[in-house]
């Protein structure tokens, strides 16, 4: 244990430890910007700096470890004056436009600007005017609001492993960006958003679905239907100043009934159908002889990666389409039918808590007869922001049911908003489809929580099935390299692009620590325990769609509703 | 006809011998530089289909490639004339009348300053003092030096590459 002193106090704390993670410690606040708890470190804004005596120059406490016997003081005038300068500067080659900008009130820069009194800019005004990049169908990216904190290059290199960001010119001109300045759209991106998660500023952010969805709900002649994933129920609350954590499932479902949508109902439903297709796809490949293993295709972040990345393994992708496209489906086909509607009337929108669903729904085999699957998607950001707009306080709703048939849904249905969920949710199913016996024991805790790489082996019958989940596509890169160089072997994998599942995906409430992402978790888990049916094969819903329209999993129907291709991009 | 298999024959040695110095430096920690450095030397500046062979090549990001091609100010990802031309702007050159001298070179080539012609002969350049203040005001065409220039002394000086 290192002995140091901060601010006159005394504080003891394990050696490699940095000043700003001691004086966290011992309570003390020291700003940040391009420091994120979650990344790698770089020291590279100096808004953390602090005084240690005997120093020369004042130092970026976020990268300083500390030493036996340091003396710190965060809070003289020198530290201060220093820090504001920094800030005014930072401030000066801003975009300023405060005021429309998705980020007010929400924004690190503009909450330290406001902390430490930046009143006026003394500097000139040295802001970019590049145009923004538009390209994706995911991401916009305004080099004009960029503070160079260069998370969102971290982020995309260290933990997603994909590097379509990168730092490029220097000085004065440095900016950050795809190489050649190509559009996101036109880059190996996978659209998973985490650079939007941890973008301090107003420099990343979602296409907006908002004017899309405000315009169908005006328009007397659609019928608009709304589905809303798992993972935004355990974090819609946080945007409304609710607990980390609260579940908020009901209330939600009001807030969408208020905003008026036709019918509300939840991805889950169509989770449980993933399930059914993708656990008799694993048995049939288990049969048949491969090509093992099965991996997952829920995660559009993931598809996306492994079309750039590894299209050598493209063939043993699930070929379901995620429960989002799998909804939007039977949306225009089972429920149109049901309800005597034109397909072409129905207006499908998801809630989902990530951005990379904004391309896969626009994805072109996504639709037939131009009828597209889902017409819009919205992140949980932006289905807050409509919430606000309607003048509605969510913590204050009642709480209300979803609409049936389609929202009816399992436990299964819900732990897909985590890693781990999508394998647990097939297990329960695969292994009671194959003895016929009835699971004692339904929590799969082997696949449950945030270790990078998790493995299994689970009995399936006679058969030891050999199982692996990963999330954050670094990991995914990792694990896959292993298996291609032969080093490992496994019959399912489920890989999920965002670090924690789609819990933490690039659309959700912005989020910096793993408690918060423990809390989304442990939310989903309870709703999990709270569903009276909890195994996929057993959602009544999903039995009458089987019975009334699909025939079984893999039927012809299925096929061609319910599966899809994917094709080998460039992997740079 | 002709001219087009000779471009790329060429192309093909330089695309060999790029690939040679990839290989040379595949899985050497610090490998880039040098190998943007010969790739630079091999086609007299970095193209985009370069920079993206390197990449894949290396299996180095291209982002990081672009990083590093664009902050050293020794790469260029403009082609290069085969004469470079380079007039000091230091000090001395300065006062002595060098912006005259940018003003009739650009003048007599039609082009800006850090461009270059259209028939790839010449490109443009202003540098920092040289190191030749008593020679001010100094022009030089590749490793060529001429000094104590006045305006109407280019003409003559760029017809000497313009035949070579």
């Amino acid at each position: 244990m290192i002995k140091l002193t901060i601010n006159d106090r005394s504080v003891e704390v394990a050696e490699g430890t940095t000043i700003l993670e001691a004086a966290a410690q011992a309570g003390i606040n020291i700003p940040t910007l391009c420091h994120h708890p979650e990344l790698r470190k770089e020291g590279s804004c100096r808004v953390c700096v602090v005084e240690v005596e005997g120093a020369r120059s004042l130092v970026a406490s976020c990268v300083h470890p500390v030493m036996e016997g340091m003396v710190v003081r965060t809070n003289t005038d020198r530290v201060r004056w220093t820090r504001k300068n920094i800030i005014e500067l930072l401030v000066a080659a801003h975009d300023r436009d405060c005021l429309t900008c998705d980020r007010n009130n929400n924004c690190e820069l503009q909450r330290l600007a406001q902390d430490y009194g930046v009143r006026e800019v003394r500097f000139p005004a040295a802001v970019r005017h590049d145009p923004p990049d538009c390209s994706s169908e995911s991401i916009i990216r305004d080099t004009n609001k960029c503070i160079l904190c260069g998370r969102c290059i971290r982020v995309c290199k260290d933990i997603q492993g994909v590097s379509a960001l990168g730092l490029a010119f220097r000085g004065s001109r440095t900016k950050v960006g795809p190489a050649f300045n190509r559009g996101l759209a036109n880059v190996a991106c996978t659209n998973c958003g985490q650079c939007v998660a941890v973008c301090p500023v107003g420099a990343l952010k979602e296409r907006s679905a908002i004017d899309d969805v405000w315009k169908a709900l005006n328009d007397k002649a659609k019928h608009v239907v709304v589905q809303v994933a798992p993972a935004v129920r355990a974090a819609l609350g946080e945007e409304f100043g609710m607990r980390e954590g609260s579940l908020v499932t009901g209330k939600m479902v009001a807030a969408l009934r208020r905003l008026g949508f036709d019918r509300v109902f939840d991805t889950q439903f169509a989770a449980d159908v993933t399930i059914m297709e993708e656990g008799h796809e694993l048995l049939h490949r288990l049969e048949n002889g491969g090509p093992l293993p099965l991996i997952t295709s829920c995660s559009p972040g993931w598809i996306k990666y492994c079309e750039h990345f590894y299209p050598q393994l493209l063939a043993n992708v699930s070929s379901c389409k995620s429960p989002q496209q799998i909804f939007g489906a039977l949306v225009k086909t089972y429920y149109a039918e049901n309800q005597g509607l034109d397909p072409k009337s129905i207006f499908s929108v998801s809630v989902m808590p990530c951005t990379a669903k904004k391309f896969e729904a626009a994805r072109p085999e996504m639709a037939r007869d131009g009828v597209r699957d889902v017409d819009a998607v919205l992140t949980t950001r932006e289905l807050a922001r409509m919430i606000r707009e309607a003048g509605l306080d969510l913590p204050s709703l009642p709480e209300e049911e979803f609409d049936l048939p389609m929202g009816m849904s399992t436990g299964a249905g819900a732990i897909f908003g985590v890693t781990g969920g999508v394998m647990e949710a097939a297990l329960r199913t695969v292994v009671e489809t194959v003895t016929g016996k009835e699971l004692r024991h339904i929590e799969f805790e082997a696949v449950r929580g945030f270790n990078g790489v998790k493995e299994a082996t689970v009995a399936v019958g006679d058969r030891i099935l050999r199982a692996a989940v990963v999330h954050g596509l670094a990991n995914a890169g990792e694990l896959l390299g292993r298996f291609c160089r032969g080093e490992v072997s496994y019959d399912f994998i489920e890989i999920m692009a965002c670090p924690g599942g789609c819990i933490a995906g690039g659309g959700q409430p912005r989020s910096c620590s793993k408690e918060t992402l423990q809390m989304r978790a442990n939310a989903l888990y309870r709703e999990d325990l709270g569903k009276k049916v909890r195994k996929s094969h057993e959602n009544p819903a999903v039995q009458e769609v089987y019975q009334k329209f699909l025939g079984k999993p893999l039927s012809e129907k299925s096929h061609h509703l319910l599966h899809t291709s994917y094709e080998k991009r460039s992997d740079l | 006809m002709k001219e087009a298999t000779t471009l790329s024959e060429r192309d093909e040695i330089r695309r060999k011998e790029l690939d040679e110095v990839i290989e040379h430096y595949r899985g050497q920690e610090g490998g880039l530089i040098p190998v943007l450095q010969k790739a630079q030397e091999i086609y007299g500046y970095l193209p985009e289909v370069v920079q993206e062979r390197i990449a894949r090549g290396l299996n180095v990001p291209l982002s990081d490639v672009y990083g590093v091609a664009t902050f050293y100010s020794l790469f260029s990802l403009k082609p290069v004339g085969d004469y470079k031309i380079g007039i000091c702007m230091g000090t001395a050159c300065y006062v002595k009348g060098a912006a005259d001298i940018v003003d009739r070179v650009g003048s007599e080539l039609g082009i800006k300053v850090n461009e270059t012609t259209a028939d790839g002969r010449f490109t443009l350049e202003v540098t920092r003092c040289i190191g030749a203040c008593g020679l001010a005001p100094v022009l030089t065409v590749n490793k060529d030096v001429y000094g104590r220039l006045i305006p109407d002394e280019i003409p003559g000086i760029l017809s000497k590459y313009k035949d070579m």
